[in-house]
């Protein structure tokens, strides 16, 4: 066994399918933040508001005024250093550090795929993936045809974790048996061309779309890891990904995931991707030119340094990635109602929930009470997420109490007044209203003022 | 090979692009078996809220001359006159409040016709000055609806009193110049509002069928219920009634100084909510295709609850509740502002059902935030 595992970390294999993706994560991570700054994003959802709602133990990441701008040029430049590969050890983790924060920031904007970036980035850390194809090994005039095989093949195993944990999380009565939440998002989609007044009302669509999403997502990894099945997988994959975008406002996410799956092509593929990219760049060309006089030794094989430490960090990351989405089997209840354990666990386009919270302001002495109105704290969007979402209602509540305790108002109590509506269900009330939230703590301790769900999801 | 991915790359980004370009009048809307939706908005414009601004703009004709009678000749007659046709208009408005789209969003119209508690030293000064400019934002709550409240019954004790302003005062001149213009503002707005709809903004509205956030049914679904949660149930009964607020306020009641007609206007907007989310025609008992019907529909491929059944009820019981109060909202506060607050309970649980399970139903975003989704 042990030799096995010596063998293997010992193989190695061409570098193109890594350093191309190097490039092609780092021209997708500047065009997305481009792009988000360019909607206006920056302004709308960090500038604007006046509170920011903060993951457990984060409170002291907070969005910097003005200065946020710099963390996205930070950010994006990062991201372009990346992809050129100059500077790329430093690049990376600059890429890392600026991104993690931005989604720290404020945890309304939490997507899946916004961690999914977060978590490639800094696997990415560790992977030699500028040693050729880059400006740095232009620079120190040396390049390494090989890599071991295992940096490629970690790439490969944390996709087919997002992938295989986004198929187990639909394996649940609601997705499989009830087709939801697809019933109601797709029938809203009736204003799309050709399909959208027909197929898109159809149960029986609902549900093949059910089950083929369930399928997909838990296959598609092996049949992208088979030379057999690998172009049929990605065909699917662009089917897939595009179909979903069409359907959905999921922005760069499928782009991402459809060129993130090109690193299962055989290297081969990537080398044409390489002379492609330098045939069609006439600068590039020229510098060649001038560098065959130079000469950039090729070496064989990359050998990784501090492989002592390199290893446990990677063993120790992927433990966590496989055991983490499953740390819901600590909560009592309903995963969907509660959402304790919910969120980085690849639970994508899961579940349709809304809700409506209001706040009563109580003086536990005389009894005065108010409500508050929720828009004049949060955004509609920070108010929509807070809605559903039990940290978020905490945190709201302490926000609210510390707000009016700085007014003036004493002995105060907050109570919340919440109904939550899950996957076509009737909205049903959601917060005990008789507990005073100004006295809970937020802690990954089972909450115990949220209502018990009067339903049941079976599945994993 | 490169150049087939290229190629396939060319095609995804051609197909996502085109069919992202949202509210480009795609998807007819009509269907055989699913909803029509563009019936519900063809029902919305020709049936309802065209016929409503029809009404308030015949309404406003009659205010205006019913207030240059009253100038030309301030006796108690014409005062009497006048109040009538500023309430029979104020009641219409109760209809046409809700359909902040169009003409009336871009106009600012509903903060020029109903803004209160209306500040009467804002409207004192403007009188005292003699140059105003009503339609200045900041003259939101000296304009409309309630400022003539105050002018027509609260501007002095008694009606003797009020006939006096307009007559011997030493400002009356200025007094009735400031009525006047008040009341032709009124009628200017809704003029304009009820023309752009005749016009062009119909067509607009009827064929603006996709599922967008700028789509013309998820723009009225969402003012609907923001009408519903602060126009109806916020500034009718729950800020005067104090549930916003330490303590009541009851001077902060619809019509405050005619003082007993704050229940009957709530009534008449409860009804305006009710029927058009059953689609019932303007002044007639026809219905056609609705939020009711919509839900039926879908209700019909989910097998669900039947929404629109639990709706109607609540706003039904919401009603009996408001309809157990003192014509009089005020005095109904300052002796028992727990029967108040009981009907404001009652219509704050239609809010759950509109803005929640509707709105889940119809998959309906109703934010304007278009950040990106998982």
């Amino acid at each position: 066994m042990n030799f096995k595992i010596k063998t293997y970390l010992a193989k190695q294999t061409s570098a193109a399918p890594l350093v191309v993706f190097r490039m092609l994560f780092g021209i997708m991570m500047f065009y997305s933040i481009v792009r988000f700054w360019a909607h206006g994003w920056i302004d709308k959802l960090y500038i604007q508001p006046d509170f920011h709602f903060s993951f457990y133990g984060f409170h002291w990441v907070k969005p910097l005024g003005t200065y946020t701008y710099l963390v996205f040029v930070v950010c994006g430049l990062a991201a372009l250093f990346v992809a050129i590969g100059y500077k790329y050890r430093i690049a990376i983790i600059t890429f890392f550090l600026s991104f993690a924060y931005i989604e720290l920031m404020d945890k309304t904007t939490y997507l899946n795929h916004y961690y999914f970036i977060s978590v490639l980035s800094f696997l990415m850390i560790f992977l030699p993936a500028n040693v050729s194809f880059s400006v740095e090994s232009y620079l120190k005039k040396v390049s390494y045809a090989k890599v071991p095989n295992w940096t490629i093949d970690s790439i490969k195993l944390l996709l087919g974790l997002v992938y295989f944990y986004a198929g187990l999380a639909k394996i649940n009565s609601d997705w499989l048996f009830k087709a939801m939440p697809l019933k109601i998002w797709l029938p809203s989609k009736y204003d799309l061309p050709i399909i959208g007044e027909t197929l898109m009302q159809q149960e029986w669509f609902h549900y093949a779309m059910s089950w083929s999403g369930m399928f997909y997502d838990l296959l598609i990894p092996f049949l992208l890891l088979y030379k057999r099945t690998r172009l049929f997988a990605f065909i699917i994959v662009i089917f897939f990904h595009v179909f979903t975008r069409v359907l959905f406002p999921i922005g760069m996410f499928p782009f991402i995931m459809i060129v993130s799956t090109l690193i299962f092509f055989e290297a081969n593929f990537h080398q044409k991707i390489i002379n492609f990219v330098i045939g069609n760049l006439k600068f590039l060309r020229q510098k060649i030119a001038i560098s065959n006089a130079i000469q950039i030794k090729v070496e064989d094989q990359y050998p990784i340094r501090n492989k002592r430490i390199l290893m446990p960090v990677l063993m120790v990351f992927f433990a966590i990635q496989m055991v983490f989405p499953f740390r819901y089997f600590a909560y009592p209840g309903e995963l969907f109602w509660t959402e304790e354990g919910f969120r980085f666990s690849w639970r994508v386009m899961l579940m349709e929930k809304m809700g409506y919270t209001t706040f009563t302001i109580k003086n536990a002495e005389t009894g005065a009470m108010f409500v508050v109105d929720n828009s004049d704290f949060l955004t509609e969007f920070q108010e929509k997420q807070m809605s559903f979402q039990p940290d978020f209602i905490l945190e709201y509540a302490h926000y609210l109490g510390d707000h009016f305790a700085e007014q003036g108002h004493e002995n105060i109590q907050v109570f919340a007044e919440s109904y939550v509506a899950i996957n076509g269900r009737l909205s049903q009330p959601y917060i005990n209203s008789n507990v005073d939230l100004y006295k809970e703590n937020d802690s990954f301790k089972h909450k115990t003022w949220i209502l018990p769900f009067n339903d049941v999801i079976k599945g994993l | 090979m490169i150049k087939k991915i290229i190629s396939i790359f060319i095609i995804i980004a051609s197909i996502v692009s085109c069919s992202s370009s949202d509210d480009a009048g795609s998807g007819s809307g009509n269907s055989v078996d699913g909803f029509n939706r563009q019936s519900m908005l063809t029902n919305w414009a020709d049936n309802i809220i065209i016929p409503v601004f029809q009404d308030l703009n015949t309404q406003l004709a009659d205010l205006v001359t019913s207030k240059n009678s009253f100038i030309a000749a301030p006796n108690q007659t014409n005062l009497e006159a006048f109040r009538a046709s500023w309430l029979k208009a104020y009641k219409v408005w109760q209809y046409a409040e809700m359909f902040n789209i169009g003409e009336a969003e871009a106009i600012n119209y509903y903060s020029k016709m109903n803004i209160y508690p209306t500040s009467v030293p804002e409207i004192e000064s403007n009188i005292a000055s003699g140059t105003y400019n009503l339609s200045h934002p900041n003259n939101q709550d000296a304009v409309g609806f309630p400022a003539l409240d105050y002018l027509l019954y609260g501007v002095a004790n008694n009606d003797m009193d009020i006939l006096s302003i307009y007559t011997t005062n030493v400002n009356a001149e200025n007094y009735k110049n400031y009525l006047s213009d008040l009341v032709n503002e009124m009628k200017t707005l809704t003029n304009s509002v009820l023309n752009n709809w005749t016009t062009i903004y119909r067509g607009q509205f009827v064929s603006s069928t996709a599922n967008t956030a700028t789509s013309s049914t998820n723009k009225l679904t969402n003012d609907f219920i923001f009408y519903y949660e602060k126009g109806l149930r916020a500034n009718k009964i729950g800020i005067p009634a104090g549930v916003f607020s330490t303590n009541p306020l009851p001077k902060k009641v619809e019509a405050y100084y005619k003082s007993d007609v704050s229940k009957e206007l709530t009534l008449v907007a409860l009804d305006a909510v009710q029927d058009f989310f059953n689609g019932k025609a303007y002044n007639s008992n026809e219905t056609d295709a609705s939020f009711k019907q919509y839900l039926q529909y879908l209700n019909s491929v989910r097998n669900g609850e039947d929404l629109d059944v639990l709706i109607n009820n609540q706003i039904n019981l919401a009603r009996s509740k408001v309809v157990d109060l003192n014509p009089n909202f005020t005095e109904q506060i300052t002796t028992n502002n727990a029967e108040m607050t009981n009907a404001y309970n009652e219509l704050q649980k239609v809010v759950v059902l509109i803005k929640v399970d509707m709105v889940q139903s119809m998959n309906i975003s109703v934010d304007y935030v278009d950040a990106d989704g998982d």
